[in-house]
């Protein structure tokens, strides 16, 4: 190999590689990116049903309730304007509770959310950005009611 | 007065910085002799800033409350190591971390870098200078650490109690050396660019910072892993977390760069493409580190939301590597040709990698990044998370893992034995890991069934370079290859292995109880207050049994006090086949408590690969240092 072809070789093969890692990505993200809901948006028929989605809200007083075998339990989620039902096996992460915010990853079946995994707010500062807002707004909400 | 001196050191090394800056722009542009003035700068540069980072650890170790940094983020009753490494387990004192090992890392560029010619590291120490002007510049004006509270509170605000813990005292500074370490071969990269000295010289001078760097980034990275699995008991020990991704995509470069910079040492190739990865590298560690400090992100380990800091860091992420980008398209094209080489040959093999590697980077880069960018266009939120990332990147990286078994028994320059017959023996044994799966455990998935074959196959693949040698007179750069190949198979196993056959059970159990999980019957004994020095807690106690005698794990719920928050204590044994890992949940109305349990069979290989990979790191950089040493003397004396 002459020194001057193989420096252009190497450049083919440098661009070669960066289209390939782009077409990969763009492959990949196309059907496994998760997109973010909030209960209005699924009231609203915006998420699709059985694909992987992550749903935001307010968990509403009074709806935790555990089921029979004591580690599934059913809650709702809010955002103030519509709830959608969630259904979670599993232990609840630290700092769930009732009236503070919550995102649950898993899918929607029916009129009801199937949660793999939630995330809670992780500490008295720290709350995810998507929440930031929402809790805002509810807080709003509630002051205008009264 | 102690933060006041911390704040005028900060001050002046500032100052030096941009004296440094000048010194090498006189040096470049009228061939003035400064070499020895600038490097003396350097080193008083990186004295001051390890002043600051000193002042910074005593006004935290006294809680001295009327700094603000102290009354925001520690307490009187925090246990006094927590105190001291609460100094960096926040914004202004790890970027001020940061900024002290930017300093002290061109301190010695400084003083122990003779192998470059003069002007190269003249103009080295120049760009270094300029890297930490910018930083300084954030901390000064964004985040000063020291800041006055006026008037003191009489208690702080606490730690985070997720991160009271061993891990927090190691972690980030490791990482953080890492990350940092990058930045010497960014500097040499931009020096030599400047200069038009690229050379095996350079490259034999950029290597030990870069293997430096890589095996800080490769341990550090082993032990966020470790740190996450048993802190945040969920069992899983790496979620693709972005905060996770901004510490994989520094090492995926500086695994590249390894590796080319040594094509560049050894035979004088690839001089612009080791340029060019030395600028990515440094690159991502800025993007890491912009993506944990500027709180843009939906994480566990962002805990810093503040967008006008996010502004000052993009802009500095930006100016550096968009200079750096200029510069080396500026002086790129006009490098001298670098050594010839045959299709067929280690080169070859190296770029191979080089390839594989920016591919894996480009798509873990893409989908970090891609969420960031939709809801910056569109304001739509998404997440990408382990399914993308497992399908995108991990066939890459088994193709890896194969190729690994073959490139180091390729000759250099031009190879004209069959190099597959060495083969015969690793592929032999990958054939018969995977026929035995097919047969034990026809319901395993595809990829960990290929982990396993390709884990036996680069088992025995790695330690062909040292058959047909004698061991003693095999150089250490050698065996630390052979041992980081290893690992990676030995890390292969480990994930292929908790994928393929972990067991785990969730379950409502009373007092008294028993649950099977995997071989093991574990009965609740009973459940206990307890309490520490600033908790309390809920204690499980467990009696596992397997065949042989017992043994107790006592998971905890712990509820801290300042600030409130709730940490699940995983509890964990070790045996030499598997890890037992059990977690408690709440109680119901009854008494029953629910419990997690997991028997994850051979999950420690995970770390003891990722621990022999950075050994194997280590072990060829003191190979190579030890060997410089014999053979230059001067650099033993300095150089002048």
């Amino acid at each position: 190999m002459k020194p001057k072809n193989q420096r252009l070789i190497l450049v083919i093969a440098a661009l070669v590689a960066l289209v390939v890692a782009v077409l990969l990505g763009m492959w990949g993200l196309r059907d496994k990116a998760s997109y973010f809901f909030t209960p209005a948006d699924i009231a609203a028929g915006k998420a699709q049903q059985d694909r992987a989605v992550r749903l935001g809200g307010m968990v509403e007083r009074g709806s935790i309730q555990r089921q029979r075998d004591g580690v599934t339990i059913r809650f709702v989620l809010t955002d103030g304007q519509a709830a959608t039902p969630v259904v979670y096996r599993g232990i609840t992460p630290d700092l769930f509770r009732e009236g503070s915010g919550a995102v649950a990853e898993g899918r929607l079946q029916g009129g009801t959310f199937i949660a793999d995994t939630i995330l809670a707010k992780h500490d008295e500062r720290y709350m995810p950005p998507e929440l930031g807002n929402l809790a805002a707004e509810h807080k709003a909400g509630k002051t205008l009611q009264r | 007065m102690i933060a006041e001196t911390g704040l005028a050191s900060l001050w002046l090394a500032a100052g030096l910085a941009a004296y440094q800056l000048v010194l090498m722009i006189l040096a470049l542009r009228s061939r003035v002799e400064v070499a020895r003035s600038i490097r003396a700068v350097a080193v008083a540069q990186g004295i001051l800033t390890l002043i600051a980072f000193a002042a910074l650890l005593i006004v935290f170790a006294r809680t001295d409350l009327s700094v603000t940094l102290v009354a925001a983020n520690s307490h009187s009753a925090k246990p006094f190591v927590y105190k001291v490494a609460g100094a960096w387990g926040n914004h202004e004192g790890s970027m001020l971390m940061w900024v002290t090992i930017l300093a002290v890392a061109g301190a010695f560029l400084g003083t122990f870098s003779p192998r470059t010619s003069a002007m190269t590291l003249v103009a080295a120490l120049g760009a270094q200078a300029a890297l930490a002007l910018g930083f300084y510049g954030f901390l000064l004006i964004a985040s000063n650490p020291f800041a006055r509270l006026n008037p003191a509170p009489i208690e702080g605000q606490g730690l985070n109690p997720l991160l009271q813990d061993p891990g927090l005292a190691f972690h980030p500074p490791t990482l953080y050396l890492g990350y940092v370490g990058l930045s010497i071969a960014f500097s040499l990269a931009v020096g030599a660019l400047l200069t038009g000295e690229v050379d095996s010289r350079l490259g034999r001078a950029m290597r030990p910072w870069v293997l430096g760097a890589w095996v800080l980034l490769t341990l550090g990275i082993t032990a966020g892993s470790y740190w996450a699995y048993y802190e945040l008991g969920w069992g899983g020990y790496w979620f693709w977390d972005p905060v996770e991704n901004a510490s994989l995509m520094p090492w995926l470069a500086g695994t590249a760069l390894l590796h080319s910079v040594n094509v560049l040492a050894a035979r004088g190739a690839l001089k612009a493409w080791t340029m060019m990865l030395a600028v990515i590298a440094f690159s991502m560690s800025m993007v890491g580190t912009f993506l944990v400090r500027s709180g843009i992100l939906t994480s566990v380990h962002a805990f810093a939301i503040d967008p006008q800091r996010g502004a000052f860091l993009l802009a500095l992420l930006g100016i550096y590597v968009g200079a750096a980008l200029v510069l080396f398209a500026w002086r790129g094209a006009n490098l001298k040709e670098g050594a010839p080489f045959e299709l067929v040959s280690r080169e070859t093999g190296l770029v191979i990698n080089n390839l594989l590697l920016s591919v894996v980077l480009g798509v873990v880069f893409l989908g970090t990044l891609y969420p960031l960018l939709v809801e910056a266009v569109s304001g739509e939120k998404l997440s990408v998370g382990a399914p993308y990332f497992n399908a995108v990147a991990g066939p890459l990286a088994l193709l890896l893992a194969v190729l690994v078994g073959i490139g180091p028994l390729i000759a250099w320059r031009r190879e004209r034995r069959p190099v597959f017959k060495q083969l015969r023996i690793p592929l032999l044994l990958g054939v018969t890991a995977l026929a035995v799966t097919v047969i034990l455990a026809p319901r395993m998935g595809i990829l960990p069934r290929l982990g396993l074959t390709a884990a036996a196959y680069l088992a025995a693949a790695a330690i062909l370079p040292l058959t047909r040698r004698n061991p003693l007179r095999t150089p250490l750069a050698t065996w630390g290859m052979v041992v980081a190949h290893f690992g990676i198979a030995v890390a292969l196993a480990g994930m292929a292995a908790n994928a393929a056959f972990t067991s785990e059970r969730l379950v409502v159990a009373k007092p008294g109880e028993t649950i099977s999980v995997g071989p093991w019957l574990v009965q609740l004994q009973e459940v206990t207050p307890t309490a520490g020095k600033n908790w309390t807690g809920m204690e499980a106690q467990l009696i596992a049994t397997r065949g042989h005698g017992p043994i107790t794990l006592k998971p905890q719920t712990r509820y801290f006090t300042s600030p409130p928050a709730e940490t699940n204590e995983a509890a964990i044994d070790t045996f030499w086949n598997g890890q037992l890992y059990t977690v408690t949940g709440k109680p119901d109305e009854t008494g029953a408590w629910q419990l997690r349990l997991w028997w994850k069979p051979f999950v420690t290989l995970i770390w003891l690969g990722g621990a022999l990979i950075g050994l194997g790191g280590a072990i060829a950089l003191f190979g190579r240092i030890w060997r410089r040493r014999r053979r230059e003397p001067e650099w033993r004396r300095g150089y002048a």
